[in-house]
């Protein structure tokens, strides 16, 4: 059937049907990464032609205390963010799953991410603001002493990386939920069956079934947290001291306050690698491709 | 998937609800489910509801009673305020900086861009995944899959060279200096629409052949109405994607003729004062910028859920 439609090779209609996208992708994908790793290679303030220096930039980031410190905090971002966000999107899972059809509670949970993360981290910073937000008037009230969330070295990070939970848990629990109702129905009939309670069958049924999903949300959800940078500009810029200078917004510092496009685009370079990297090894990891269920 | 199956299913989900076996059974097991859900979702809502209370707040009545649950002084102030409708007088008596901020135009400027985007972005990204999907012809996977890689590239890596282009192009601060880098097409999109287009139905298609239409007449008059709904929804996922949009649109639209809103909120946060910081005014800000959003969702709430859903287990 497929040959009759295709009588010949259809690539003349093809290649004008591509023109635009291949435009777009050759002029900002492709250009730009080529155009990037030669950048990593030079020095270049915007202004004077890029001068080529080897592997100097990679040596002087090797050698810089601030890119190693920023590695740090957006680890610790990374691991507070992807941890409370897998744990509490996955019981949200379950429970939309286990009580409610509800699409308006559907609707609700996936609302923070659809607003821009510059509105969520504004309403977030006025919550938790020092004087005057709500949350510390609420610990103010019951007697307890104020907590600097944004302005405290201790809380900025764990705080930023809280306010990014809020906006992303809906979205993940919503991958995970359509996960979970490709599950077969039969499995739960057989599980109420034998008598196993709502933990036992979380445990071993819901669980191992979701996996590849599971995988698949981990992934992006650490390539994704990796990258954080709204929430950060609008909100500390980088500080209190340099405790939430997070990779991406060390770049962006590096290239557009200090005009160091080189040093900048070596940078990226780590971090693409970084990610790269650690995509294909949770791949591995999470034998993302496999599946405990037949399907 | 088509949206005849997707509503079959949806029927289906709400037929068998009742006898659900996924559902829980247990009396107590549903209370407390339930009672979850109800913090999750005031959890979720309290916030924006915040945002909304300070918004109409009377800045400096508001500092006396921060734990008042209804807006304090009821006031239309800070709205006209960010909306540059009250005079510098009126805007400092009610606790706002009186300096002049626009957020009318930086809407209308990220009103424009935004649909500028969208509506290049999936048309071209529409062809594409037309050649990729219903077209027969040597190397298309390859190719498919070289537009893929694309994604694999973080942001900000392709921001510094993108940047550096538009700079030589001297469209640093125009709108279409934000849009052009998005508008050919995104690995995103062409994905999608590569998987609405493998559900049309392919005898139509060889139909369409027999009777010697071109592909062009193909593509435009029947492939593309086939998955239409589908388009509509991927459209207003990237509507509201570059609607919120922020570092891109902070480097390159920097003047008051090409700030987006989510830019402008930004400025509008840095130059509050420390000490005497305009939150109503910055609230009402955020909530302008939220409102389309909130407005696209009350509409297709239920068709972008869908969408979100079955991205994932496609």
């Amino acid at each position: 059937m497929a040959a009759k439609v295709s009588r010949d090779n259809q690539i003349v209609p093809a290649m004008l049907f591509l023109i635009p996208a291949s435009i777009g992708f050759l002029a900002f994908f492709l250009w730009p990464t080529i155009r990037g790793i030669y950048l990593s290679f030079t020095d270049y303030n915007l202004l004077r032609d890029p001068t080529f220096i080897g592997f100097q930039n990679y040596i002087d980031i090797f050698n810089d205390a601030v890119f190693w410190r920023s590695m740090a905090v957006t680890f610790q971002y990374v691991f507070i963010n992807v941890g409370l966000q897998t744990v509490i999107a996955l019981a949200l899972a379950v429970l939309m799953h286990r009580f409610t059809r509800s699409m308006i509670i559907r609707g609700v949970v996936v609302l923070p991410y659809l607003i821009a993360n510059v509105i969520v981290a504004l309403v977030w910073f006025w919550l938790a603001d020092y004087s005057l937000g709500l949350i510390n008037a609420v610990i103010d009230g019951i007697g307890l002493n104020k907590i600097g969330f944004f302005g405290s070295e201790a809380w900025a990070m764990p705080t930023i990386a809280f306010v990014n939970v809020w906006r992303h848990v809906g979205y993940t629990a919503l991958l995970l939920f359509a996960g979970l109702q490709a599950i077969p129905r039969d499995v739960y009939e057989a599980a109420e069956v034998d008598g196993a309670g709502e933990f036992r069958v979380f445990r071993s049924v819901t669980l191992p079934l979701l996996r590849p999903i599971l995988a698949f949300v981990l992934v992006v959800t650490v390539v994704g947290s990796f990258q954080i940078f709204d929430t950060i500009a609008v909100t500390t810029g980088g500080g209190p001291v340099d405790a939430t200078r997070a990779i991406n917004f060390y770049i962006f510092e590096r290239a557009f306050e200090r005009f160091d496009f080189g040093y900048a685009s070596a940078l990226a370079v780590i971090l693409m690698i970084l990610l790269a990297t650690i995509a294909l090894i949770q791949n591995r990891l999470l034998r993302a491709n496999e599946s405990d269920m037949e399907r | 998937m088509s949206t005849s199956t997707r509503t079959k299913r949806v029927k289906k989900v709400r037929a068998s609800s009742a006898e659900d076996p996924a559902m829980a059974k247990s009396p107590v097991s549903k209370f407390f489910g339930r009672l979850a859900l109800a913090i999750v979702v005031i959890i979720t809502l309290f916030p924006i509801y915040w945002m909304v209370r300070t918004a109409f707040s009377d800045n400096r009545a508001m500092f006396g009673e921060p734990l008042s649950l209804l807006p304090v002084d009821f006031t239309l102030g800070p709205i006209e305020r960010v909306l540059g409708l009250a005079t510098p007088d009126e805007a400092i008596a009610e606790g706002g900086s009186g300096a002049s901020i626009n957020f009318g135009l930086y809407m209308l400027n990220s009103i424009i861009t935004a649909t500028l985007i969208t509506v290049f972005q999936i048309a071209f990204s529409a062809m594409a995944a037309y050649a990729f999907a219903l077209l027969k012809w040597k190397g298309r996977d390859a190719v498919f899959n070289l537009f893929l890689i694309a994604l694999m590239v973080p942001v900000i890596f392709t921001i510094l060279p993108n940047f550096v282009l538009i700079k030589e192009l001297g469209l640093l601060n125009t709108i279409i200096g934000i849009a052009l880098p998005a508008m050919f097409m995104t690995p995103f999109a062409i994905f999608f629409l590569r998987q609405f287009f493998f559900g049309v139905n392919l005898s139509i298609i060889e139909a369409a052949v027999i009777d010697g239409a071109s592909q062009w007449r193909i593509f435009s008059r029947i492939a593309v109405p086939l998955v239409w709904p589908q388009i509509i929804t991927l459209a207003l996922l990237q509507f509201i994607f570059y609607w919120n949009d922020y570092l891109w649109p902070l480097l390159v639209g920097t003047t008051e003729e090409s700030k987006l809103i989510t830019v402008g909120l930004g400025i509008f946060r840095s130059q509050t004062p420390a000490g005497n910081p305009d939150w109503a005014g910055l609230m009402a800000g955020a909530l302008l910028a939220a409102i389309p959003i909130f407005v696209l969702i009350l509409i297709f709430g239920k068709q972008i859920v869908g969408s979100i859903q079955s991205s994932g287990v496609k």
